[in-house]
Order: C-alpha cells, then structure tokens, then sequence
C-alpha cells in the first residue's frame, strides 16, 4: 500500500492541489459573487449596494453566509423527503463536477509534472465531457420541483427542462465549430490551438459561433433573460420556493458556480484563454509567465462574468414561446449552417478567417428570415383579430 | 332575450408595434440596454439616503409627536378648554381639567388648568386637527419622525411628557413656536394682548 502510494504520489498531489483550489475557492467565489452582483446591481440603479458590514460592505458575504448556514431547517410536510434533500445536492455537484476538465490557469499541452490548473489533464474528450455534466445538473431542478410537490415549482422545473434541452443542441453545435479547428476535444489543446497572435483568438473567425454559444450558455446557467425556472413574478421562486438556509444555498451556489464555468468556457474557447499578445514561450518557463497567464485568463473571466450581470439589468425576461423560438428558429439553425461553413473551409483548406464574412452573412440571413417569419409567430387572439397595422384598431363585432 | 336588443359592440383591438430591424436584431437593442447600465452604473449619481447616518430635512409643516407649550412664566400654556379633544377624530386625547390655584400669584391670570392631559401617540392619525382648534397655541406638533417605545403604556403621552418634548424641540432650531397667539387667543398672554387691542376683524389667527 504505501509503495503504491509512494508510487502515484507525484501524480497524485497535484491532482489533490487543484481539487483543493477548486473546492476552496469555488463556494468563497460564489459568495463574494452574490456581493458583487448586488453592488453592480445597486450602481446600475443608482444605489450604493450593501454598505454597512466591513469597510464597503466587503463582509457582507460572509455574514450572508453565516445568516443561512445558522438558519432554521424548515421541512415542509408536503415534500417527497428522499428526492427533496437530493436536489439540491445534486444540483451543485454536478455543477462542480463539470469543473474538472477546467483549466483555471495555463496548463501545458505535454502535460509536465508538478502543480498543473487543472484537476484531471489531458482528458481527451474534456469539453464533451463538460457539457455533458454540467447538463446533469438539470436532474438537481428537475427533482427539486417534483420533490417539493408544489405545482408553481413544478412548472419551474418543467421549465427548465425545455429550457435544458432546447439549449443544449446549439451550445453542443456552437462548439463543434471550434472543436474541428482545434482538431481536439480536449481544451487545453483548443487553447493552444488559439496561441500566438491576437487574430488567431476564435472570436475573430467565429463570432456568430460565440453569440449562439453564449446566449445558449446563459440559458443552461438559469440567468436573468433566461431564468424562467426561476422568476419571482410568474413562479414565486419557482423550483427552490420550497428550499430554506443550506439547502437553497446549495442550488444558489450551484448556479453561481455555473457561471463560473461558462465565463470559463466562454474566455477558454473564444477568447484565447492564457493567451496575450506578447506573452510568447511556453507557458510554464517560469513562475512570473505562469501567474502572468493566470492573471490574464482570470482578468478574462471576469470581464464575462461582469457582462452576464450587467446583461441582467439590460435585458427583460423572455416570453416562454420566444425562449423555446430563438432556440429552434434563431439558435439551432444558425449554428447548423455555421457548423456547414467550418466543414467546408476546413475540408478545402479555404483561410478561416473568411469564416467571419460568413458569419455576417448568416446573421444577416438570419435577420432577414426572421423578419418574414415574425408574422405567423404570433398566433391570432381570436377571429375577430384585425391584421397588423395601426396600434389601435376599432372593429365592430 | 332577442338579438335586436343587443348592440353592436365596438371591440378596440391593441395591436403589438412591429419590431424593425434594430429590435429583430436583439444585438444593438441589448448594447444600448447595455450602455445605459453601464452609464448609471459610473454617473456617481447615488439616491440611496443613508438615513442613520445622515438624517433626512424635515420640512417645517411635517406632523409628528405632539407638544405642549410653555409660556413665558414656564407654566403649561393649555388652558384646559377641552377644544382639541372635541376637534380630535380619533379620539385619543383625554384632559382632566381643575380650577387655577386662585390664592397663588403664580396662577392668579387663569382659571382653569389641565390637571392631566394625555395623549395616545399610538391612536393619534397626525392629522393636526388638535394644533388648528387650539386658542391659545399650546398644542403643538413638532418634527419628531422616530418616535419608538417598547410598549404600549409607553407610548401614552401624559402632561409632563409631553412638555418634555417641548423643552426637547424647542431649541433644536427645526421647532420654533410656530403658531402664535392671534385673535382667538386672549387667555394665555392677557397683558400684551391688553396694550395691542384687539385684532382687526376678518384675520385668522395665521394673520
């Protein structure tokens, strides 16, 4: 036993670091992001935002915390108790999981040994796998609102299951544009395959690739245009209504921590990761390079992540039929097309950057087909609907 | 019922405006959505009132906690005539009146003085009824917002409570007397009312 430990031990510590890393950061992040996005929150709309634990509020995360770990635990009568205690769980363990394959900092594509930002390296399947998980995470809804037995959590969970799936076939899509220029699942190699200079970032070549992966994304993270499994107004709560302290803590990390991974996903694979002009060599020559690095790809995500909450308080909550329409007639088809324009340059060696005319052109595409479709999206009230034109129609019954 | 008695009813129809192409597009709507977040967020402009810390004006008509004023010998300036519990809609002023002390110098100008007065703050509407009905300017309400007891016996305001919150507010510089003594008010300050003469008709006691 110990000269198997003895064995895989230099392999084994720096896997146990960054699983370390992840589960220490990962809910303290998730934390002080709750406090963030109230400040950003109250500066958009004039406030000043939690100002009175600690200097600028800075404790007020901590306080929260504390205020919901020491709270009651209410158990309605009415749950299924088993599937109720699971959810929530389950709900942020999968969103953890998916953490796994996430480089959090620059990781060499040979793999040397020694701490690597990366739980398990070289996972040759990792963005599959990603996805694959952190789609799991829609069993921690879904049983959260079946479990609690309360009809306005139901419908959030169903919700969120037409949300899931119809989002998951672009996200999946959006992807494999990216996946055929790396030549690789795995996403340490679709980084290095971003390496170099500035235009090689896939947002260059890619960019209606990056708009239907990020609004796809934003609706697997349950956020503000899309949290329709969750609003307040519709659905008081919808699936976590029932939840209380730690248990509605889990499902609020979990959705934080989902934002975490798709502000990640979204810096990896479209924005060059670790990459910046001017930082050259192999990523990790020395200490100074690699924190460098680390600085870039963290400054990176947090760029998105302050996007996907700035998003919040510009854009209104979408209608149910619209969700489910950008998805199937916006989204879907935009990111097969766009899927067909990658073949083709790739397999006839076309340059790719000729890849972002297309784009423009899909959008344009796009627009023009959505315009003729909008008159039949909309079903008629009743018969005695006049056809679209002025505001205010008078018809006499 | 027949058909002809019903009348052809005119239905108005609200039909949603067509979206052009900057709405169709989503993008240039979200980055405007996006740019006015962003410029309330660094415009500086806060509204928030950070209210124990900075306490807010409050204007000179606000009506808050009731006083009782003293005149200028520092006796209670009521004369107990019973006005503002008559006036009061809710009910929640009660005064006991008794006699002056006739045989002491002090008191030889009245007649009559509230021997208690007491006012319910939990009952009151703060509708200022009481101040308007006075003749002699001696109930007064005053600025006081944050007025909080513990219980409810508490909050039963009796005669030297209330002057109390006079000699409290009336140097704060927010309280000055601010109903003076006018036409109908000969009781309370005879003397000088004596030397003036009476007012000239047709002036309220707000001149």
């Amino acid at each position: 036993m110990y000269d198997f430990l003895q064995q895989i031990w230099p392999t084994l510590w720096p896997t146990l670091a960054a699983i370390g890393v992840i589960l220490a950061f990962v809910p303290v992040l998730g934390l002080y992001m709750t406090f963030i996005e109230r400040k950003l929150a109250a500066y958009v709309q004039d406030r000043l935002g939690p100002n009175r634990v600690g200097p600028f509020g800075l404790f007020q995360a901590i306080a929260d915390a504390i205020k919901l770990f020491l709270k009651e635990q209410v158990i309605p009568d009415h749950v299924f108790k088993l599937l109720y205690f699971i959810a929530p769980t389950l709900s942020l363990m999968t969103a953890m999981f998916a953490l796994v394959v996430m480089p959090f900092g620059p990781v060499p594509t040979d793999y040397t040994s020694g701490f690597r930002y990366i739980v398990a390296p070289g996972i040759d399947i990792g963005i599959m796998m990603m996805i694959a998980i952190s789609s799991l995470s829609a069993y921690g809804i879904i049983l959260g609102g079946w479990a609690s037995n309360n009809k306005y959590s139901l419908y959030g969970a169903i919700r969120s299951c037409a949300q899931f799936i119809s989002y998951e076939i672009p996200l999946g899509l959006s992807i494999i544009g990216i996946v055929v220029a790396a030549g690789s699942l795995n996403i340490e190699q679709i980084v290095a395959a971003q390496g170099g200079d500035f235009w090689n970032w896939n947002i260059f070549w890619q960019p209606l690739a990056l708009i239907v992966f990020f609004t796809s994304a934003l609706a697997e993270t349950n956020r503000l245009p899309f949290d329709l499994p969750e609003c307040e107004q519709e659905l008081v709560g919808g699936f976590h209504t029932e939840y209380g302290g730690i248990k509605f803590v889990l499902f609020f990390l979990a959705e934080y921590t989902h934002v975490v991974t798709v502000s990640f996903l979204t810096a990896l694979l479209f924005f060059g990761g670790w990459h910046f002009p001017g930082l050259s060599g192999p990523v990790d020559a020395g200490l100074g390079g690699m924190l460098l690095r680390t600085f870039v790809l963290v400054a990176k995500v947090s760029m998105v992540v302050a996007f996907i909450m700035l998003l919040r308080w510009a854009l209104p909550r979408f209608r149910f039929d619209q969700l489910m329409g950008l998805a199937w007639k916006g989204l879907i088809p935009l990111g097969l097309v766009n899927l067909v324009c990658v073949a083709v340059v790739f397999t006839f060696d076309l340059p790719k950057h000729l890849l972002s005319f297309t784009a423009v052109f899909l959008f344009v595409a796009s627009l023009i087909s959505a315009r003729n479709l909008q008159s039949t999206i909309n079903m008629p009230r009743s018969a005695g609907r006049p056809k679209a034109g002025s505001i205010l129609t008078e018809v006499t019954v | 019922m027949s058909t002809e008695t019903k009348k052809a009813k005119t239905v108005k129809w609200g039909e949603e405006p067509k979206l052009g192409w900057k709405e169709a597009m989503y993008l240039p709507a979200i980055a405007s959505g996006l740019m006015t977040a962003l410029k309330h967020a660094f415009s500086g402009k806060t509204t928030t009132r950070q209210y124990p810390d900075v306490e807010p004006v409050i204007p000179a008509n606000y009506r808050g906690v009731h006083r009782l004023n003293r005149d200028e010998a520092g006796r209670v300036k009521c004369v107990a005539c019973y006005m503002c519990q008559t006036a009061c809609p809710a009910n929640c002023i009660e005064i006991i009146a008794a006699p002056a002390p006739k045989d002491d110098p002090h008191w030889k100008d009245r007649d009559k003085f509230p021997e208690t007065f007491t006012i319910d703050e939990l009952r009151c509407i703060y509708c200022g009824m009481c101040e308007e009905a006075c003749p002699v300017d001696a109930i007064e309400l005053t600025s006081v917002y944050d007025l909080t007891g513990m219980s409810r016996q508490e909050m039963i305001f009796d005669k030297e409570k209330l002057l109390a919150v006079f000699d409290e507010t009336v140097n704060s510089g927010r309280d000055p007397i601010r109903t003076h003594r006018g036409a109908l008010g000969p009781a309370s300050e005879e003397a000088s009312t004596a030397k003036q003469g009476p007012p000239p008709p047709g002036r309220g006691r707000h001149g």
